[in-house]
Parts: C-alpha cells; structure tokens; sequence
C-alpha cells in the first residue's frame, strides 16, 4: 500500500496519480472554507509564510535543472528572465521558446 | 437579476480569461502526449485538476520518474494558495447549499476566485453567476487540452521544438509573477540556493521540498507582524 507512494509513478498506474492530483487540488480549494475560516484572524507570520509558497517553490523546479543547461538554453532562460518584467507570461513563452527553436535549428 | 441572466453575466465575465486558457490548455495537451502520457490521460488531468500549473509540474516530476508521494506534494504546495481563496471567498457563499458550495470549490481557480471576490464587492455572489463563469470555463479548458493533444501526437521530434524547455520557462514566467509579494526576492533567493545545494548533495526530488521550506521558514521569520493581528 504504502510502496505505491515510495515508487516512481509508471505508465501502468499513472491515470491514479491523475487522479490524486485532482484529489490534493480539491483539498487546496475546500479546506480554506473548512478550516481557515474557522479562525478570524490569521498569525501575521503565518501569512506572510502561506504569500511565500508559490514562488519557493517554483524557484526549486526551475533553478538545479537550469544550472546543468547548455548555452542555448541557459541564454533564452536569462532572456525569459529580462522579458518577464515587462511582458505577459505568454510572451515570456514566445520568446524563450523561439530562442530555443532558433538555436537549436543552428546546432548548437 | 434572474437566474438566468447572472449566469450569462458570469460567462461573459470570464470571455477574457476563456481566450487566454486556450492557449494554455492546448500547450498542455501537446505538451502532455511528448510526456509520456496517452491522450486519454492529458485530457483526464485537466478534468480532474482543473489548474494549469501543477498539471505542467505534474508532467515536469513524472516525466523524471519522481516517486508519487513527491509529485502529489509538488502538486499540494504549488496549489497551496488555493487555501486562501476558499478562506476568502467562502465568506460570501451563504447563499449557497452544502453541494453548491462544495462542488463550487472544485472549479475555484485563480481567475474565477479574483472575479468572484469583485463580484462579492459590488453586487452579491450567487450561484449561478459562479457557475455561469466556472462551468464555460472548464470545459473550455478541457476542451482545448483534447485539441492541443491531437496535434501533439503529430510532433515526431519534440526536442527541436523546445518542448523540453518549455516547463521551465513557463514556470520562469510563473515565478516572476509574483515578484510583488512582500520579502519575494528574499525567500526566493533562499529556497534557490537550499534547493541547488540539495540537488547537488541529496539529489530529486528532496531538493524541491526542503528547499521551499527553507524559504517559506525565512518568510514567515522576517515577516512583519501587522499591529493589528497580532492579538491573536
């Protein structure tokens, strides 16, 4: 029982993984209501700590793989990077993808 | 205002967001199939999670054979934020019944929470509106992941059209979305460094977990203490 968390999701039992992923993005989006709002204010520090979530933990899914990139990589991550403090997420996309594309057509 | 027609103003309150999902939605099912997921399991992703950026973060941890348990806690920390929305917004739902409050919470995503609170604000939040915006949605989304997953299947060399970076730039524009979040630089710049030093010294996926607690510890240590809530 407990194994199927330990191993690696695999092809045969993927579509359960999906569907735990549903399960824990439910539980995100009801146990505010259920458990939260029960308290009328929340800690300051608690906040502050629940504001900093999404963007620590991204950092740590794009930054370790990024580090072992090639050039062309690492060059339309940095340009992605410029880009996003100006423009739409989207566009952040168009331009780190075209860089990739581009470089890699040329081989490198 | 009827039923009725707080369902259709629901609907096109959500026409912007609607356009800009398609885009999204057809990026998953394409990116989905290069994955190595089937057809039928990208498109029983976005039925069942109904939240673009965990199912990509899904697709990024499954792709590198993460164990289950740590693809299900990426998946509860990047939609941790949800909690709050719920919080927030169920203050306004009690107009609804038991099932109408909880299966509205299944479609409760960034967009449709900051559309309901305006909508809490300046008229009341009824059912019907909420579901009028949800429901268009997610079908929208879980229409367009079908369409983008058809086409997937016809890239045969998904490396020469960056698929492979495209999680991580995606994520890139994710993360500096929320650079205006108080103390953002700081606990971000902490989880970076523990996450890089783990991943060199323990390895994946540990480097996702305990690099984000070092950076939420740091937050919720320099966060300031607001004067007024502090008596609780």
């Amino acid at each position: 029982m407990f194994d199927f968390f330990l191993l690696p999701a695999t092809p045969v039992n993927v579509w359960i993984v999906i569907l735990l992923t549903g399960v824990v993005t439910y539980i995100t989006r009801s146990a505010g209501h259920v458990v939260l709002a029960r308290f009328k204010n929340l800690h300051p520090r608690a906040e502050a700590a629940l504001e900093a979530v999404p963007g620590a933990v991204l950092v740590t899914i794009v930054l370790p793989p990024a580090l072992t990139n090639g050039p062309v990589e690492i060059i339309a991550m940095l340009a992605a990077l410029a880009a996003s403090f100006r423009l739409s997420p989207i566009a952040v996309l168009a331009i780190g993808m075209f860089i990739v594309v581009v470089g890699r057509a040329f081989g490198f | 205002m009827k039923n009725e027609s707080q369902f259709f103003a629901g609907t096109k309150d959500s026409l912007p967001i609607m356009f800009a999902v398609t885009f999204f939605a057809m990026l998953f099912g394409a990116t989905g199939v290069n994955n190595g997921l089937t057809f039928s399991e990208t498109v029983l992703s976005s039925a069942s999670v109904f939240a673009g950026a965990s199912q990509f973060v899904f697709l990024d941890l499954y792709g590198q054979q993460a164990p289950v348990w740590s693809v299900l806690l990426a998946v509860f920390a990047i939609n941790f934020r949800h909690v709050l929305y719920s919080a927030s917004l169920g203050r306004y739902m009690d107009g609804l019944s038991f099932s109408q409050k909880y299966s509205a919470f299944f479609f409760l995503c960034d967009p449709l929470f900051g559309a309901g609170e305006i909508r809490a604000q300046n008229h009341s939040l009824k059912p019907s509106y909420y579901f009028g915006y949800a429901i268009p949605l997610y079908f929208v989304w879980i229409g367009f992941t079908t369409l983008g997953a058809s086409f997937g299947k016809l890239i045969t060399n998904p490396e020469a059209f960056g698929f492979d970076m495209l999680l991580s730039i995606y994520f890139l524009s994710l993360l500096m979305g929320f650079r205006s979040r108080p103390n953002w630089l700081a606990s971000v710049l902490a989880s970076g460094i523990a996450s890089v030093l783990v991943f060199k010294l323990i390895g994946a996926p540990w480097h996702i977990m305990i690099g984000s607690m070092v950076g939420v510890m740091l937050a919720a240590m320099i966060g300031k203490p607001d004067e007024d809530k502090t008596s609780v």
